[in-house]
């Protein structure tokens, strides 16, 4: 698994790459009240906005960590939003995509960096 | 005493940071044909009392809507507002802060909106209503963006029956461009929207009682629309109205936006009017404006607070749902307190009579030699078609203090197709004695 400085996750199989937001980012945002999910089929670049996720305290954007196309999202979240919150890196992902540069995943952090990163705040 | 807080020092001041040496420097990329380069020759100023005679003498030059015979529609309606509304709007409970984010001390303000969403919701028979927008006109932009964010398309069908204004609006926020169709003016209520819909389609938006006075056919459209994954926006620009038709929610309407000024207000020259908008509870995310709702405090008693503040701008900033961070508050609540003190039966018996009202005015106009009616179906409103231009035949009957209603030239210039075209209305103030008035002024005018 790897991370964003946006803290978004990704998970890869092959070129296939499962996106979430972080357990540190979940508990930041406080409880999740809805996830506005990507349309499936839509061709994102690396830093565009793919989805927005809303808590009791604001509404933030969530950046495709890497370069892709939609394959599936977490129709759960819109009953379930608080997936999100109880479990973030698992039931919690927000949208699949397939991976069009793995070369990118190198420009992301490991779960080591990342823990780094936030401890630095 | 002196109103200009520049003095000659700071201007100079601030000329020099600019970079220019003069003000008139300043405005050297504006064409001259556009600058006023002479004086505008205002008289010095004058005592309060002469300024108030002045004043006077012009308001004296105004004819106002309840001077005489009146048949002006088009979107702004002279309706009977009972005294007690304009007695309660001014109660000290509703005089709380113009932006109620605090809810503790807004309570008056914040409840007052619930029951105005609340109202707007069964009106439209939508599942939920926002606490207003500025007028019609605007929410129907507002719903055709908000139509586009929801589909994800960018292609909106205007109806030919949409008020040219509400047109324009749209034409303001949209854009000019392939991606917004506005269909012809449809005077007979014809129709046409349907074999434009396709799978770029976001909406769809009618007006009905359309702009010409017809019914449209709400379910057909609504049914055309959904088919292609669009939405259907539907418009009423005369509130009342919904007291009598088939709410557009219950005919498979998705956005559902009204002018209310009908409801509690005053002509008001055009404004400040209000802007009625709801739609189904699953776009409710993608809908502009506040949102009012209901919780309980601290102590479980029922209290109202702004919700899903999230999506607006002073939270979310440049990504907001939209720009609108204000509503019509004060003219909201006239609406509101109006539709109280009219509860269902009495916005139905109102609606029944300003209906009864045109059926008069259209049975007496239908004697009159030159005078063709375009409609079949009406509320309160309809078009005829005369045997002269409108423009003149209202200018003539003006100076028999005859108000005969609008000419289509006027909203729709230098289209000779629908010059002759006259849109009027009649409303419950409207009397056997102003319809007797208009009958005999037109017969005189068009022989």
């Amino acid at each position: 698994m790897k991370f964003s400085t946006d803290h978004e996750y990704i998970r890869t199989e092959g070129d296939a790459g499962t996106v979430g937001i972080s357990t540190f980012a979940q508990e930041q945002l406080g409880d999740i009240v809805f996830v506005e999910l990507p349309a499936v089929g839509a061709v994102l670049k690396k830093g565009d906005e793919a989805a927005v996720v809303e808590s009791v305290k604001a509404a933030s954007e969530i950046y495709s960590p890497v370069s892709g196309t939609v394959t599936e999202v977490n129709e759960a979240l819109n009953g379930d939003p608080g997936l999100v919150n109880s479990d973030p890196e698992g039931n919690g992902w927000i949208f699949k995509l397939s991976v069009s540069d793995a070369g990118e995943l190198d420009d992301l952090m490991d779960a080591t960096a990342y823990a780094s990163h936030t401890a630095q705040g | 005493m002196r109103y200009l807080p520049h003095s000659d020092a700071e201007r100079a001041e601030m000329l020099g940071v600019i970079g220019a040496k003069t003000i008139e420097e300043l405005f050297a990329g504006v064409p001259r044909s556009a600058l006023q380069t002479t004086s505008l020759d205002l008289p010095g100023h004058q005592p309060e009392y002469m300024v108030e005679n002045h004043m006077r003498a012009l308001s004296g030059k105004n004819r106002a809507a309840g001077d005489g015979p009146f048949f002006v529609g088009a979107g702004a309606y002279r309706h009977h507002v009972p005294a007690s509304v304009d007695h309660l709007i001014q109660r000290s409970e509703f005089l709380t802060a113009y932006t109620p984010y605090q809810p503790e001390i807004s309570q008056g303000t914040l409840q007052m909106l619930f029951e105005f969403q609340t109202q707007v919701a069964n009106l439209t028979g939508m599942d939920v209503a926002n606490a207003s927008m500025y007028d019609g006109s605007t929410a129907t932009a507002e719903a055709v963006l908000m139509a586009c964010r929801l589909t994800r398309r960018n292609k909106i069908i205007l109806s030919g029956g949409i008020h040219p204004h509400y047109r324009d609006v749209v034409r303001t926020y949209m854009g000019e461009g392939e991606h917004l169709v506005c269909l012809e003016a449809s005077p007979e209520g014809q129709g046409g929207i349907t074999a434009e819909v396709d799978d770029a389609t976001a909406a769809i938006v009618i007006q009905t009682p359309d702009f010409y006075g017809h019914l449209r056919d709400v379910k057909s459209l609504a049914e055309a629309a959904h088919a292609k994954g669009a939405l259907l926006i539907v418009v009423v620009t005369e509130a009342v109205a919904l007291g009598l038709i088939e709410a557009p929610g219950a005919l498979g309407a998705d956005i559902v936006v009204a002018e209310g000024q009908s409801i509690g207000n005053a002509l008001n020259f055009g404004g400040p009017y209000v802007g009625l908008m709801a739609t189904r509870e699953k776009f409710i995310r993608q809908m502009p404006g506040r949102l009012c709702g209901e919780t309980v405090d601290a102590e479980g008693k029922r209290g109202f607070v702004l919700t899903l503040s999230t999506r607006e701008q002073h939270i979310r900033r440049e990504k907001a749902t939209s720009n609108i961070c204000t509503n019509s508050g004060l003219c909201a609540l006239a609406f509101s307190i109006h539709m109280s003190l009219l509860g269902e039966a009495g916005l139905t018996k109102l609606a029944r009579l300003n209906h009864a009202r045109a059926s008069a005015l259209a049975d007496a106009l239908e004697q009159v030699p030159g005078v063709e009616l375009l409609n079949d179906t009406f509320f309160n409103e309809m078009t005829l078609r005369l045997n002269k231009p409108a423009a003149e035949v209202v200018e003539a009957l003006v100076a028999k203090n005859i108000i005969a209603g609008v000419p289509v030239s006027r909203l729709e210039p230098g289209k000779p197709e629908l010059e002759n075209l006259l849109v009027l209305a009649a409303t419950e103030l409207t009397s056997d004695a102003d319809i007797a008035a208009l009958v005999a002024g037109l017969k005189e005018v068009l022989a």
